[in-house]
């Protein structure tokens, strides 16, 4: 039985079969309606996110499954102060495959360890988010056509942005990836990411402090939100909230095939007219959301 | 200062000078009934200073401990008066229930039951296996 709990738990060729899979369903997604007909979904959310729960949801609708589950930890056991281990041994009962959210850093792993199903992890804390790389990768191989070889700019929060450090796991392992980092001192890439995901694969970057100057040469940018929930200190938020925002001015030096990704939701870091732009792609990121947690579902059920 | 020679035990040599009473709480050597010395700050020729400590009493040593808070130390298991064995650990791949996790953000802060346990990365640092932080004794 296989989990999704880190991106690092599928190989390069798993994920390219996933989106080979993603890919095909976005052009015909009808006829994947009863691929996953009487399997039964749980999504076990013990922290709010609309997004990622309705994307699950709809991924498993979309196939014919059902889905049952909570939306928030107080409208479950662990509210009564049920443990991780034995919400999952109850779940398991009820459902073919579980999709969960929790607050603590390494609780899906906790949860695949006593599932009878397998666990997807949907965001555990400021840790891992596995499907929104998948959701990542489906958006750049789309509208780059490839994985390697590519300029990747991550701009704003690398240090607690775990959607920053999962994808960079993914690259990692693609050729020819350069990435530019570029954020305040405070929100650098932490070092444990240099050392074990980017020196260990020898990729080539760059930090930065200067998204104008890092804007002529990337294909992808990657923008983030500074997140609120992340820190301890209202002061430091307050005081990095503002760091970068991307304006229709700053566009003007990047590429005219350069791809605008952001894992929504976003504060102010993107300006709203930038919308309109041809290279904002991230509402186009929450349509391949859908597609990808359909492609997902259907590995780890086994359906083909 | 004089401290009897162990006809049979194990002394643990080499340790770091200020080290040697955090191995004794580590191994829980308080625990033992036999006699256990520790000796601060000996000299030694290669650092200087050392603490040694003697255990007159052939036990079953946590080696996996031993290798992850003092992989410098020598291991010597006296039999009848005679170094029989001169082992230096090894830092362990795997540490299980050996140090905790102080991330408050990790799911051991909360969860009961659950074995902590941290994996030696490539770079040489442990790591929790459940949030990945950094151990910290």
């Amino acid at each position: 039985m296989k989990h999704l709990l880190s991106i690092t738990d599928f190989t390069v060729e798993e994920i390219s079969e996933v989106i080979a899979v993603a890919e095909d369903i976005s052009k015909n997604i009808y006829s994947y309606s009863e691929k996953c007909k009487n399997k039964i979904l749980a999504t076990l959310f013990f922290e709010p996110s609309t997004r990622t729960r309705l994307s699950f949801e709809s991924a498993m609708l979309s196939l014919g499954g059902k889905v049952l589950g909570f939306s928030d930890a107080n409208s479950s056991s662990s509210s009564k102060g049920e443990s991780v281990s034995d919400t999952i041994k109850v779940v398991s009962c009820y459902s073919d495959i579980i999709a969960m959210r929790h607050p603590k850093e390494g609780a899906p792993l906790v949860a695949s360890m006593k599932s009878s199903v397998p666990i997807i992890n949907a965001g555990d804390g400021g840790h891992n988010h596995p499907t929104q790389t998948l959701t990542d990768l489906l958006t750049i191989k789309t509208e780059k056509g490839r994985l390697d070889n590519l300029t990747v700019g991550f701009c704003g929060d690398l240090k607690f942005g775990r959607t920053v450090h999962s994808l960079i796991q993914a690259l990692a392992r693609q050729k020819g990836i350069k990435l530019v980092l570029i954020s305040p001192d405070e929100l650098k890439i932490p070092d444990y990411v240099k050392t074990d995901v980017m020196d260990k694969y020898g990729m080539e970057y760059i930090e930065t402090t200067s998204l104008e100057k890092a804007m002529p040469e990337l294909d992808v940018l990657y923008m983030t939100r500074v997140q609120q929930e992340r820190f301890f200190n209202e002061d430091d938020y307050l005081r990095l909230r503002d760091s970068y925002i991307l304006t229709v001015d700053k566009l003007s030096s990047a590429k005219k095939d350069m791809c605008i990704l952001h894992p929504l939701p976003r504060v102010n870091e993107i300006a709203v007219d930038v919308d309109d732009d041809p290279r904002a792609c991230y509402f186009k990121q929450v349509q391949n959301g859908r597609y990808v947690r359909m492609a997902l579902i259907m590995k780890l059920l086994g359906v083909k | 200062m004089n401290i009897d020679a162990i006809k049979n035990g194990i002394v643990i040599d080499h340790i770091k000078a200020g080290k040697g009473m955090e191995i004794y709480n580590f191994l829980n050597l308080g625990e033992l009934d036999c006699t256990v010395a520790l000796i601060k700050n000996v000299s030694s020729k290669k650092t200087g200073k050392k603490d040694i400590i003697k255990i007159d009493a052939s036990i079953d040593l946590n080696f996996e401990v031993l290798g992850y808070i003092a992989p410098e130390v020598t291991v010597n298991v006296i039999k009848n008066g005679e170094t029989v064995q001169k082992v230096r650990p090894e830092p362990p791949k795997f540490l299980k229930n050996v140090i905790k996790c102080k991330n408050p953000r990790c799911i051991t802060s909360v969860e009961q039951g659950i074995d902590q346990c941290f994996k030696l990365t490539d770079s040489g640092v442990y790591r929790c296996i459940y949030c990945e932080s950094k151990a910290k004794n």
